[in-house]
C-alpha cells in the first residue's frame, strides 16, 4: 500500500540557515508515528515544512498521492492535513467557541461540536470566555479539538504534552487513542516517550536535520540505551 | 440666560455639536486606519487622500452623471473601496514581509499623487456640494437649533461605526480578521485564504474613508487638500486609542472630537493643539494607547 504521507530528501532553510538535510519518512493511513529528537534538531521545522508554512524547501513531499510542493499554504488544509503548533495558537481576541469554529470544515467526517464537548466538557463550560483565559491543558485540548472538527485525514501534532500535569497528559493520550480508532493518521512530535509509547505504532529518531533511525513500538525497550544517548536524557 | 461655568448654554451646546461632528469624522477615519493597521501592519498614509477621493467621487458623480447624494453615499464607498482593493492587489501585496517603511512610503506617494491630480484639475480651492434637499433646514430642539444635515452626519457615522464593529466582533469573517491579526500564518494553515482577506480588509478601510468623504462634502468644501488637513489629527486619534484597536479608534474619535469642541469654549487658544497635547501625555503614560494591548 502506498504511504499517505511520503517525504523524501526534504530540505528546509530559514533564510541562510539550512535546518533540514534530507528528511525521509513514509506514514501509512491510520498510523500514529512519533518523531523523537533532542531540542533543536528540527522536529518543529519538519512539521512546518510538511504543512507548507516554511516555503524555502526542496525535495519530494506527497500526500495522498498528490505533489504538495506547489500547493499554497491556504490550500494545504483542503487536502486533509491539519497542524497543531507547539505554542498551541489559541487566539486571545476570540472566545473558546469562536476558536473552535474558526478553521473551515474540509470534510464531512469531522467531529461534531457535540462530540467535542462530550470529549472535552471543560471547553463547553468555558465556551464564551476568551481563548487565552483557559489553562495550558485546556488550551491544548482546544487546539486539538478545533482541528478535529474540520475532518482532517492526518494531524501534525507538535509536543502536545509539554508543560502539562500528568492527569492532563493522560487525557490527551485518551484523545489520541480515540483518533486512532477513528482512523486518523497522526505524526506526533514528543519528548515524553512513555506517553508516546502508549499511542504510537512507530518511532522516527531525528538528529541534525535528518532521520537517524526508525523502529516499531515493540523495539522501544531494547533501544532505550541508544535513545538515552541520542536524546541526552 | 442659562450659563455653565460662565458660558452661555447655547454657545456650549453649539461647540459640543461641532465637536461631535468632527468626532464623527475622526471616528470613521481612525476606524479604517485601525482595521488596516491591525491586519496589514501597515500605516495607510493615503487614508486622507482616500477620504478626499470619496468627496470628489460624489462631486464628479453629481456633475458628470447627475447622480445625487443618496445614491452617491452608497456608490462612492464601493467605487473607492474597489480602487483600494486593486491598489492592494497590484502594489501593497508586494510589500508585505518587507520593512514597514516601504508600505508607509508607498501610501505616502499615493497620497501625493492623488492630491496632485485633483489639484491640477480643480486648484487648491474648494468646490461646493449642496446639502441634499431632504436634509435641508434645521430643527429647533428648544435649547438649540440643529441643522438637519449635521444631525444626520452624527447618526450615519454612529451607525456605520457600530455596524463595522459588529461585523468584526460578531461574524465569521470578523473572526477570521481578528485571528489573522494575531497570527496570519496559522489562520492560513487552517485553510483560510488570507491574501483575499487582506485585500478585503484594505478595501473596507478605504471604503470607510470614502464614506466619510461623502458625508463631509456638504459640510466642508470638496477640496484636494481636505484629506491632508484632517489626517494629521486622525493619526493622533489612532495613537491615543491604540494602534489597531477597533473599539479604541471609535471611542477615541468621538471623545477627542468633543474634547476639541469644549476646549474651543473654555480655552479657545488651545483648541487646535489639545488633541496633540493629549497624544503626548498618552505616549508618555501609556505608549500602547488607551485601548491598546501592552
Ligand atoms: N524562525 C527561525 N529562524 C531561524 N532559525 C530557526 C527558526 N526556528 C528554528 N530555527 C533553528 O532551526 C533549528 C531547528 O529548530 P526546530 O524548532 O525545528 O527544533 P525542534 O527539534 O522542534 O526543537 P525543540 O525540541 O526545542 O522544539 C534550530 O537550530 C533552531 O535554532
Ligand atoms: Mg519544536
Amino acid at each position: 500500500m502506498n504511504a499517505l504521507l511520503d517525504v523524501r530528501g526534504l530540505n528546509a532553510w530559514y533564510g541562510e540557515s539550512h535546518v533540514l538535510h534530507g528528511v525521509d519518512m513514509q506514514i501509512r493511513e491510520g498510523e500514529t508515528v512519533t518523531l523523537l529528537g533532542r531540542n533543536g534538531v528540527g522536529k518543529t521545522t519538519t512539521l512546518r515544512t510538511i504543512m507548507g508554512i516554511i516555503r524555502q524547501r526542496k525535495g519530494t513531499l506527497r500526500f495522498n498521492d498528490q505533489d504538495m510542493m506547489p500547493v499554497p499554504l491556504h490550500k494545504t488544509a483542503r487536502h486533509g492535513l491539519g497542524f497543531v503548533p507547539e505554542e498551541r495558537g489559541i487566539f486571545a481576541s476570540l472566545s473558546v467557541i469562536e476558536n473552535l469554529m474558526l478553521p473551515p470544515q474540509i470534510a464531512k467526517n469531522g467531529m461534531t461540536v457535540d462530540e467535542i464537548f462530550e470529549l472535552f466538557p471543560n471547553l463547553h463550560e468555558r465556551r464564551n470566555s476568551p481563548g487565552t483565559k483557559l489553562s495550558g491543558g485546556e488550551q491544548q485540548m482546544l487546539a486539538i479539538a478545533r482541528i478535529l472538527r474540520t475532518g482532517v485525514r492526518m494531524l501534525l501534532l507538535d509536543e502536545p504534552t509539554e508543560g502539562l500535569a500528568p492527569v492532563i497528559v493522560q487525557r490527551i493520550g485518551d484523545v489520541l487513542i480515540r483518533l486512532k480508532q477513528r482512523g486518523i493518521t497522526v505524526l506526533l512530535v514528543e519528548q515524553n516517550f512513555r506517553f508516546a509509547s502508549r499511542v504510537a505504532d512507530r518511532f522516527y529518531l531525528m538528529d541534525h536535520g535528518h532521520i537517524q533511525s526508525e523502529f516499531p513500538v515493540a523495539q522501544l525497550g531494547e533501544r532505550m540505551d541508544e535513545l538515552h544517548k541520542v536524546l541526552g536524557v | 440666560m442659562n450659563t455653565v461655568f460662565g458660558v452661555p448654554l447655547p454657545a456650549l451646546l453649539g461647540q459640543l455639536l461641532i465637536g461631535l461632528i468632527n468626532g464623527s469624522f475622526y471616528a470613521l477615519l481612525s476606524l479604517g486606519l485601525a482595521i488596516i493597521f491591525g491586519l496589514l501592519r501597515m500605516i495607510n498614509f493615503a487614508h486622507g487622500a482616500q477620504y478626499m477621493l470619496g468627496a470628489f467621487t460624489a462631486y464628479l458623480l453629481l456633475h458628470f452623471a447627475g447622480i445625487g447624494y443618496w445614491p452617491a453615499l452608497i456608490l462612492t464607498p464601493i467605487i473607492v473601496g474597489v480602487f483600494g482593493a486593486v491598489i492592494e492587489r497590484l502594489f501593497l501585496q508586494r510589500l508585505y514581509g518587507l520593512d514597514p517603511l516601504y508600505g508607509l512610503l508607498f501610501t505616502f506617494g499615493l497620497a501625493l499623487m492623488l492630491e496632485g491630480i485633483f489639484r491640477y484639475y480643480y486648484g487648491a480651492s474648494g468646490q461646493p456640494y449642496a446639502t441634499p434637499p431632504s436634509l435641508a433646514g434645521g430643527t429647533n430642539l428648544g435649547f438649540m437649533f440643529l441643522p438637519n444635515y449635521r444631525g444626520w452626519v452624527v447618526v450615519a457615522s454612529l451607525l456605520v461605526c457600530i455596524g463595522t464593529w459588529l461585523l468584526i466582533e460578531k461574524t465569521k469573517l470578523g473572526a477570521y480578521l481578528r485571528a489573522a491579526t494575531e497570527n496570519s500564518t496559522l489562520v492560513q494553515a487552517f485553510g483560510v485564504n488570507v491574501p483575499i482577506l487582506l485585500t478585503l480588509t484594505y478595501g473596507l478601510g478605504v471604503a470607510l474613508a470614502a464614506f466619510a468623504g461623502v458625508l463631509a462634502a456638504p459640510i466642508y468644501q470638496v477640496s484636494p487638500l481636505m484629506g491632508s488637513n484632517i489626517i494629521i489629527v486622525v493619526f493622533a486619534v489612532v495613537v491615543v486609542g491604540g494602534m489597531g484597536s477597533i473599539l479604541g479608534a471609535i471611542v477615541t474619535g468621538y471623545v477627542l472630537g468633543i474634547t476639541e469642541g469644549l476646549t474651543k469654549v473654555f480655552y479657545p487658544e488651545a483648541s487646535n493643539t489639545v488633541i496633540f497635547v493629549i497624544m503626548a501625555i498618552v505616549l508618555l503614560v501609556r505608549p500602547a494607547g488607551l485601548f491598546g494591548r501592552e
